[in-house]
């Protein structure tokens, strides 16, 4: 299903190289290297617990590591980056509160900012063109709050990507969606990756509904990490060895399982996708 | 009309006094208390009322003007929740607990010292329910200058504020310093409860900071027509609570009048209890199509074919 990137001669968007952070003996990244390039999708796949939140928020500079450097685009991080737009796991806006879906989009654009600087006919029109990118206009002028998970979600994306980041991160923004909301967001990533030249980092707990459009994978467990295509990283051979101890991937009708020997633990695999064979 | 302002309203200088009074507390509340409710933060607010009383009670009792104290008090208050809940959030309502329970209790005690050791009396009443029949004009002019400091302040973290109470996350992501702003929040917060308890009374300026603020969010659909109403509700509760109180001297048969706090808390609690009506809230919560044409209308929005 996955195709080689045809532009994977560009330069990397993100870099990890030999990155450590540990939390007292408990090892979160050992020695991890990855790359991430413009206008790919990259999923960032490990189980409920592995570190995949922490590993966003090195990226974004709120977390900080022991060894090791991380570059974005092709400078070493900085504390308040605003080339990465981000969003996270939870967000929880009350439906009391009287914010529309534009006055948040709206918000990516200055809310770093102190003062009340006022909006420009140009800051309206870009937050219009992102509404209509993740189809949010129909809810454009409704309360945040009275939308359901999936057009809420359309809304931060939108948010995250008003500012023009050349990286978006977003943390298991599949968890708590119906299926069909998973395949439009899905979709709408995969888009918004060709079209808009920007590279997407996407974590999950579950990969076959990234299947169809990643483009790359980082595949996280036990601190240790595999990256490349999904056809290098998704072999018995490579996740065995990252998980130290025989693992078989099976393909069944488009489906990936990962599958673990009778008597070995599953509890560290990416849940749904894993068969304990007793 | 007559029946309605009775003559000698407008005329009559604690009346006016009492207006322009009112109207600045009700509109730096109904602008911190907008906030304060986006935030969750309505049981901190009332905190503050609580430490603004023992500032009130102490200034009396050390003859410092009330203003000052209840001021001194709030803003002590709000620092001192600050620093006990910076460890983490989840602490945050204790803290505010326990600094609530510990001002009260010197409440209290500056209460009792100044009803044993002052011939003065009604100074429990005024620290409680306000004297804004009769306060000076220097007072009035203190209380603008420092209303107008709080909202400038407010202006310039309204947006880190606003982003960081929808999603600390984000906002640190865009780079907000969410604690400073946070913090700046809590002052303002203390200082919008201290000018609001020399008004209508350290114990219910919490009434006047909550109350018009969550009638309007019920009401609007967006952060700048909820605080346009806030402050118009606050406006509107204060100064009908000060007619009625200037009109209870013919209605109480010994003619003593009413307490204006009373009627001021009593439109604010009416008012919200009407914004509950379902009809009213129908239009902010309606999701499209009917405000999309609107919307249009007012703006032609560009981009969407």
């Amino acid at each position: 299903m996955t195709t080689t990137p045809a532009n994977s001669t560009r330069a990397p968007v993100l870099e990890f190289d030999d990155v450590s952070l540990a939390f007292g003996s408990r090892r979160i990244l050992d020695h991890v290297s990855f790359e991430i390039r413009a206008g790919e999708f990259t999923g960032l796949i490990g189980s409920n617990g592995v570190g995949k939140t922490t590993l966003l928020k090195v990226i974004l500079g709120t977390q900080r590591i022991q060894s090791g450097d991380i570059r974005i685009n092709g400078t070493k991080r900085t504390a308040r980056l605003r080339s990465v737009g981000y969003v996270p796991q939870k967000v929880s806006i009350d439906a009391d509160v009287p914010i529309r879906s534009r006055d948040f989009v709206a918000l990516g654009l200055d809310a770093h900012r102190f003062g009340l600087r006022r909006r420009t006919t140009e800051d309206r029109r870009r937050v219009d063109e992102l509404l209509e990118a993740v189809d949010a206009t129909s809810f454009a002028d409704a309360r945040l709050g009275d939308l359901s998970g999936g057009e809420q979600q359309r809304v931060l994306i939108a948010h995250a990507l008003v500012s023009e980041p050349s990286l978006l991160l977003l943390d298991e923004p599949l968890a708590n969606l119906d299926p069909r909301s998973v395949q439009e967001i899905v979709a709408l990533l995969h888009n918004i990756a060709a079209t808009r030249d920007v590279a997407v980092f996407l974590s999950a707990h579950e990969m076959n509904a990234l299947l169809p459009v990643m483009d790359r994978i980082v595949y996280l467990t036990g601190g240790r990490a595999a990256s490349g295509t999904t056809d290098e990283v998704v072999r018995s051979d490579v996740l065995s060895a990252l998980y130290g101890h025989h693992v078989d991937v099976l393909q069944l009708h488009g489906r990936v399982l990962v599958v673990a020997e009778p008597g070995t633990t599953t509890d560290h695999l990416p849940s749904h996708e894993t068969l304990k064979v007793d | 009309m007559h029946v309605l302002f009775k003559p000698g309203f407008f005329s009559n200088v604690p009346v006016r006094h009492a207006l322009v009074l009112g109207a600045i507390v009700a509109l730096v509340s109904g602008v911190v208390g907008v906030m304060t409710v986006v935030r969750s933060q309505s049981f901190a607010g009332h905190a503050l009322t609580d430490v603004a009383t023992t500032g009130g009670a102490g200034a009396a009792y050390v003859g410092v003007s009330p203003l000052a104290g209840f001021l001194g008090g709030a803003v002590a208050g709000a620092g001192a929740m600050e620093f006990i809940g910076v460890q983490r959030a989840r602490q945050r309502d204790i803290a505010t607990g326990i600094v609530l329970g510990a001002a009260t209790g010197l409440s209290a005690l500056f209460l009792y010292l100044n009803a044993t050791s002052s011939a003065t009396t009604g100074v429990t009443q005024q620290v409680l329910f306000g004297s804004i029949f009769t306060v000076d004009s220097s007072t009035i002019t203190v209380t603008a200058l420092t209303g107008v400091i709080v909202l400038l302040v407010l202006a310039v973290v309204w947006r880190p504020l606003l982003l960081a109470s929808l999603s600390a996350e984000m906002a640190a992501a865009l780079g907000t310093r969410v604690r400073l702003v946070g913090a700046a929040f809590i002052v303002s917060m203390a200082v919008a409860v201290g000018l609001s308890s020399i008004a209508v009374g350290s114990i219910l300026s919490t009434a006047l900071l909550i109350g018009p603020a969550a009638t309007a969010l019920r009401l609007t659909r967006s952060l700048r027509a909820a605080i346009v109403t806030s402050c118009a509700l606050g406006v509107v509760a204060t100064w009908a609570g000060i007619l009625c109180a200037y009109d209870s001297y013919d209605w109480d048969p010994s003619s003593h009048g009413l307490p204006v706090s009373s009627f001021i808390v009593g439109i604010v609690v009416l008012l919200y209890g009407i914004s509950g009506l379902p009809g009213l809230r129908r239009r902010a919560h309606a999701r499209n199509r009917d405000v999309l044409r609107t919307h249009d209308a007012h703006h032609a929005m560009p981009g969407s074919a």
